[in-house]
């Protein structure tokens, strides 16, 4: 298998703001365990990518790998036809924990790695994520949901043309999902990036995303394509049957 | 609440802490002036106040308090600097940290005021015994505590930080430094304490001034009123550092929780 695997791809298809993904043979180990084996997926710009799958089957890793945190064994990750890790500032990743720096206050951490005149897009970040009042407090006196508002106000200043996201509602309850869950799928409409989401929650994968993908050991195992108009209704019969559908593939796993 | 009120709040606060030695003071000073205890084992605190007027005026105080000053700043500044930079090394660089960290905790286990017999033979009383003692006290605090902070920084904010482009200085200087600055002050304000111990025994034993020398040379002339004057100086030195200390870790740390309310806590 070769790393460099020449992907076709037209120009005229890339979006402004959105990422076409291409991922070809892409393996990694570490040691002697393989955790992705083979994986191929392609991303139309603006695509909403939604990934479930059990626990350990290398959904971060996959997302890691994508944003250059970690390098592949084998294969290739292409960004608009360039590999990402000559394009790291066009993806940016959230975490399931906020990750902000505590001795920073609310703006700087939005701001952090821009350089130049970042205050007023790290503002307007803020404002997106309707925290702009709390710009100049410590991250330790935000509540859970805000700081996780600011931490994606941090992934949004950059206008990246990627956004992994990690789990990043799981350590939320669940009124507070939903509003990031809308919150997330607002910003994605209006700034058209692509997004790949990895989450736990079936019924969030079905509400955000154009395609689910289930993932078992490192492959993706099913892809479900979901066309509906947003925004989309809880409990729509199409939604719940795909729901349905992708759980139980999820429960037969041997 | 108007800012002369809370100024005034504030001031009160600030005062609190004084409270019990002021009243220790007051009961020491009633228990001399009544005679309940001689005054060649412990003077009165006027007597000492006046011990500190007669050798402030002499010129006498100053010079010894400037010497001793300037020992445990030069100490603490050369052992406290090697720390860091020790500290600093070993945190980031696993291979470093393999070669020299174990040799750093063996020489731990030896005293290091076990080596002033040994620094007597090397130096004679000069400058150099009290500079090298106190650096070395200080050393092992800075250190430890520098690599400790290092080392137990947050990797989930370092992996972030690369993930948002942070080059591998402004990942020091913005996550890394900051992360450990806590522990590091911690270590800062042991070490002071270590200073004006290793000082204290030095001095007394191998100097020519400072304050140390200047209480064991009032002893031979049974002046305890200036040996009591030394000691109390000492403590307030060690005092005054350490509320240094506290005053960086508030405005360094205004970001920690713990940091945020205000009043001190010991
Ligand atoms: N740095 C690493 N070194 C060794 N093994 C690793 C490393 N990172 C991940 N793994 C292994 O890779 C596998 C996949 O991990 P990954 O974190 O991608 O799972 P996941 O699908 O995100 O799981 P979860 O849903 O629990 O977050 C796991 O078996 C894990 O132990
Ligand atoms: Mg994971």
């Amino acid at each position: 298998m070769t790393g460099t695997m020449k992907m076709p791809y037209s120009p005229n298809s890339l979006s402004q703001t959105g990422a076409e993904v291409r991922i070809s043979h892409l393996g990694k180990s570490f040691g002697e365990r393989p955790v992705l084996t083979d994986f191929e997926l392609n991303i139309s710009p603006g695509e909403f990518i939604a990934i479930v799958g059990h626990s350990g089957c290398g959904k971060s890793t996959l997302l890691r790998l994508i944003c250059g945190l970690e390098d592949p064994s084998e294969g290739s990750i292409e960004l608009n036809g360039r590999p990402v890790r000559e394009q790291i500032s066009e993806a940016r990743i959230m975490f399931q924990d906020n990750r902000l720096l505590p001795w920073r206050r609310v703006l700087e951490n939005v701001g952090i790695g821009q350089r130049g005149n970042w205050e007023p897009a790290a503002l307007e970040a803020l404002e997106q994520v309707g925290l702009g009042a709390r710009a100049h407090d410590w991250p330790a006196v935000l509540s859970g949901g805000q700081r996780q508002r600011v931490a994606l106000a941090r992934a949004l200043v950059s206008h990246p043309k990627l956004l992994l996201l990690d789990e990043p509602l799981g350590a939320l309850d669940a009124l507070t999902r939903l509003d990031m869950q809308r919150l997330i799928e607002d910003v994605w409409i209006r700034q058209g990036f692509t997004a790949i989401l990895v989450t736990h929650d079936v019924t969030e994968a079905v509400m955000l995303a154009d395609r689910v993908i289930v993932m078992e050991n490192g492959v993706a195992r099913l892809v479900r394509r979901i066309d509906r108009p947003r925004p989309r209704v809880r409990g729509d019969n199409y939604l719940s049957a795909i729901e349905a559908e992708i759980l139980s593939r999820l429960l037969s796993r041997p | 609440m108007n800012s002369i009120t809370r100024s005034f709040s504030n001031a009160l606060r600030a005062t609190i802490p004084w409270a019990v030695p002021i009243g220790i003071l007051l009961v020491w000073q009633i228990a001399a002036s009544l005679h309940w205890i001689s005054s060649t084992v412990i003077p009165a605190p006027s007597a000492v106040l006046a011990a500190g007027i007669r050798t402030a005026a002499s010129g006498e105080l100053f010079r010894h308090i400037g010497v001793s000053t300037a020992r445990a700043a030069a100490g603490f500044a050369l052992g406290g600097s090697i720390g860091f930079v020790f500290g600093l090394l070993n945190g980031v660089s696993k291979p470093a940290a393999r070669l020299l960290d174990s040799s750093f905790q063996m020489v731990r286990n030896v005293p290091h005021l076990a080596l002033i017999p040994l620094f007597i033979l090397w130096f004679g009383i000069d400058e150099r015994i009290k500079l090298y003692l106190v650096a070395l006290g200080v050393f092992f605090p800075i250190y430890l505590n520098t690599f400790h902070g290092v080392r137990t920084v947050d990797t989930g904010l370092v992996e972030m930080g690369r993930a948002y482009g942070l080059s591998r200085a402004e990942l020091f200087r913005q996550v890394i430094f900051p992360g450990a600055l806590p522990s590091i002050l911690v270590g800062v304000r042991f070490a002071l304490g270590i200073t004006w111990l290793t000082l204290v025994v030095a001095e007394t034993i191998a100097a020519s001034s400072g304050i140390g020398y200047m209480t064991m040379n009032a002893r031979e002339f049974l002046q305890t009123d200036v040996v009591l004057l030394g000691i109390l100086i000492y403590a307030v030195l060690g005092k005054l550092a350490d509320s240094g200390t506290q005053l960086l870790e508030r405005r360094c740390l205004a970001w920690h929780p713990a940091f945020a309310t205000q009043g001190a806590k010991n």
